[in-house]
């Protein structure tokens, strides 16, 4: 039996729905997990960790988010409870904190793994922007992972109810001080983690059309995205990017509306479950990666799709 | 300023990659380029050396005698020294960024050192923050925006939806840059042939004391993913394909 510790991320104090991903993770074989959170108050959560073994609690003066900080109470946390291995999401701070906490504690790290076997330490990762998948070994000390989300089936949380124990804040003086947060004016899903994606491309051919995107992902909830030929035209903002040099996402639906699916674009969103096309051309390479296809003029398409997908989920 | 670029060598994002006896891949008719966002890092570089008069770019790179070509596009840039670590192509990620560690070190004077935020091999996503901590130095990751006055580094990074964090750190520190930061510059036709005439100092892997037997991570195997299946086309009119687009996402996908 592995003794497993899960970092919880919150946003904002909400518990994000990856989190869920791990525990499942965790589930699955017979483990002892330790799921840290750093928050005042665990309460609100208990539900989510229902079955968990032990609830670590950090609590400090100012828990906003400071890698040194966070990496260091990790650290201390790994070596206290002696856990073999440790999982956190492979988000925006699961990719700023996990290398750091590797390098403190001396451990193997894989990042963005699509499946991880904690037993044995390995894992399976994306690796030539997912053009090949390689299969990791981490060796001696603790191992470290990083999962991708959606990729896990979530399981209910079950079982009895976790042991909360409590640990404080490393309170140094962080090297890397983060000043200051600045959330963008329009409240943008994050694609790497969104279930749904409605993306644009060239086609659009203005900053204004992409109104057309945003009206049809707030009927699904769903972010916004852009092929780089739309970033650099102007039309969308560099954080909009899908592909290669963007942000690799993984939805279960991803509708490209005028993108020709160049490679750098597919390999940002190619483990999309399902990929939607829509594109005049009906030679656009898009057609032969998408699950369907519609060929047709977007500025007709998508009024039309949005109308229709308010009436089903209306 | 000593200013320091770590960048690797990747196959170009169109090669199409094939597996070689299960841990490596086909090299045979692969064409070699810088990393890309390895060029935003470049280019920050190049900037921050134009701003502080009398600061100097070395560019560092770890890999086989193929990664002199991209030390050599470095050097057309601008770059004014570069650094050939020889070897280490089956180094993990710590591996890696205590070899480029120990050469960084090796000059007392250095200030902020930039990289990619990402390899497009691997993807491993790590070298940068590892070696900052080998170092034991501040770092950025994902950084869309720099300033520096010679002392104190000012950078915003991206977070995700759009929100960005603000960070201060002072120099020394390291920097790894994302999309978005700059527009890296071409190399001129001078660049390059100025390029031709430096020398490229070479660093054998055994100098740096590390050694692939210290690898924590270690690859088992590489494979090629199931391909999807062709998918389907919706034939006729707009409103009528549209409406059976709904119908299959529901009903056949279940995705809605
Ligand atoms: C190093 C490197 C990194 C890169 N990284 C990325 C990356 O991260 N992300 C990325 O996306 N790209 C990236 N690219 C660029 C990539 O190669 C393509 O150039 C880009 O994806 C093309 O964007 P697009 O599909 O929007 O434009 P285009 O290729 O111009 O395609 C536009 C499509 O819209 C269709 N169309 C036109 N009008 C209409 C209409 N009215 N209705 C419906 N369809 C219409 C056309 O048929 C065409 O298929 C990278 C390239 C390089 C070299
Ligand atoms: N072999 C190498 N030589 C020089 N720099 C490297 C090497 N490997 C990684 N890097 C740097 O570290 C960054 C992150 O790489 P990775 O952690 O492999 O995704 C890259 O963008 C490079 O700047």
């Amino acid at each position: 039996m592995a003794k497993i510790g899960l970092y919880i991320e919150l946003q904002d104090g909400v518990f994000k729905k990856s989190n869920r991903e791990l525990l499942s993770l965790a589930r699955k074989g017979d483990h002892a997990v330790h799921a840290v959170i750093f928050c005042a108050d665990v309460r609100p959560y208990l539900e989510e960790l229902q079955g968990v073994q032990t609830v670590i609690q950090v609590s400090g003066a100012d828990l906003s988010y400071q890698p040194d900080r966070y990496a260091c109470t990790l650290a201390t946390i790994i070596e206290e409870f002696q856990l073999d291995a440790c999982c956190a999401i492979y988000s925006a701070q699961g990719k700023d904190l996990f290398p750091r906490l590797a390098a403190k504690i001396k451990s193997g790290l894989v990042s963005d793994c699509l499946s991880v076997d904690l037993e044995k330490r390995q894992a399976l990762k994306p690796v030539y922007s997912g053009k090949l998948l390689a299969e990791y070994q981490v060796e001696g000390g603790r191992a470290l992972f990083t999962v991708r989300p959606n990729v896990v089936p979530v399981t209910p949380a079950a079982g009895g109810q976790p042991e909360v124990k409590s640990a404080s804040l490393h309170d140094g003086e962080p090297r890397t001080r983060i000043v200051q947060v600045m959330q963008s004016a329009a409240q943008k899903v994050d694609l790497t983690e969104a279930e749904i994606i409605v993306s644009g491309g060239r086609a659009m051919k203005a900053q204004e059309n992409f109104c057309l995107l945003e009206d049809m992902a707030r009927v699904l909830d769903a972010g916004v995205g852009a092929s780089r030929a739309a970033v650099d035209a102007g039309f969308a903002s560099a954080d909009m990017q899908v592909g290669q040099t963007g942000k690799v996402v993984n939805p279960k639906l991803y509708i490209a509306c005028g993108i020709s699916g160049a490679i750098q674009h597919f390999v940002g969103m190619k483990t999309s479950k399902v990929i939607v096309a829509i594109n005049k051309d009906p030679e656009a390479p898009i057609f032969k990666k998408a699950d369907y296809g519609i060929v047709g003029d977007l500025f007709t398409v998508l009024p039309l799709l949005k109308e229709e997908l308010k009436k089903a989920l209306g | 300023m000593n200013i320091y670029v770590c960048i690797k060598q990747v196959p170009d994002t169109e090669a199409s990659i094939l597996v070689k006896e299960g841990r490596s891949i086909n090299e045979s008719n692969v064409k070699w380029i810088i990393s890309p966002y390895d060029e935003y890092a470049i280019e920050e570089a190049l900037k921050l050396k134009e701003k502080l008069t009398g600061s100097k770019v070395t560019a560092l790179c770890l890999g086989p005698e193929r990664v002199q070509n991209a030390l050599r596009t470095a050097l057309a840039m601008g770059v004014d020294a570069a650094v050939h670590i020889d070897g280490g192509a089956a180094l993990d990620a710590q591996g890696t960024a205590r070899a480029l560690a120990h050469v960084i070190r090796s000059d007392k004077e250095f200030g902020v050192t930039f990289l990619g935020r990402q390899a497009i091999d691997d993807d491993a996503c790590q070298v940068h923050l590892l070696l900052a901590e080998e170092l034991a130095i501040p770092a950025a990751t994902n950084v869309l925006a720099f300033a520096c006055d010679g002392q104190k580094v000012r950078v915003e990074r991206e977070i995700g939806g759009g929100t960005r964090e603000v960070i201060e750190m002072s120099v020394p520190c390291v920097v790894a840059a994302a999309k978005g930061l700059n527009t890296p510059r071409y190399a001129s036709m001078m660049g390059i042939m100025k390029a031709k005439k430096i020398e490229i100092r070479r660093v054998a892997l055994a100098e740096t004391g590390v050694d692939e037997a210290q690898n924590k991570v270690r690859l088992l195997k590489l494979s090629a993913p199931a391909e999807k299946p062709q998918g389907r086309m919706i034939p006729g009119e707009p409103a009528e394909a549209v409406r059976e687009l709904v119908r299959l996402l529901r009903e056949e996908a279940k995705v809605l």
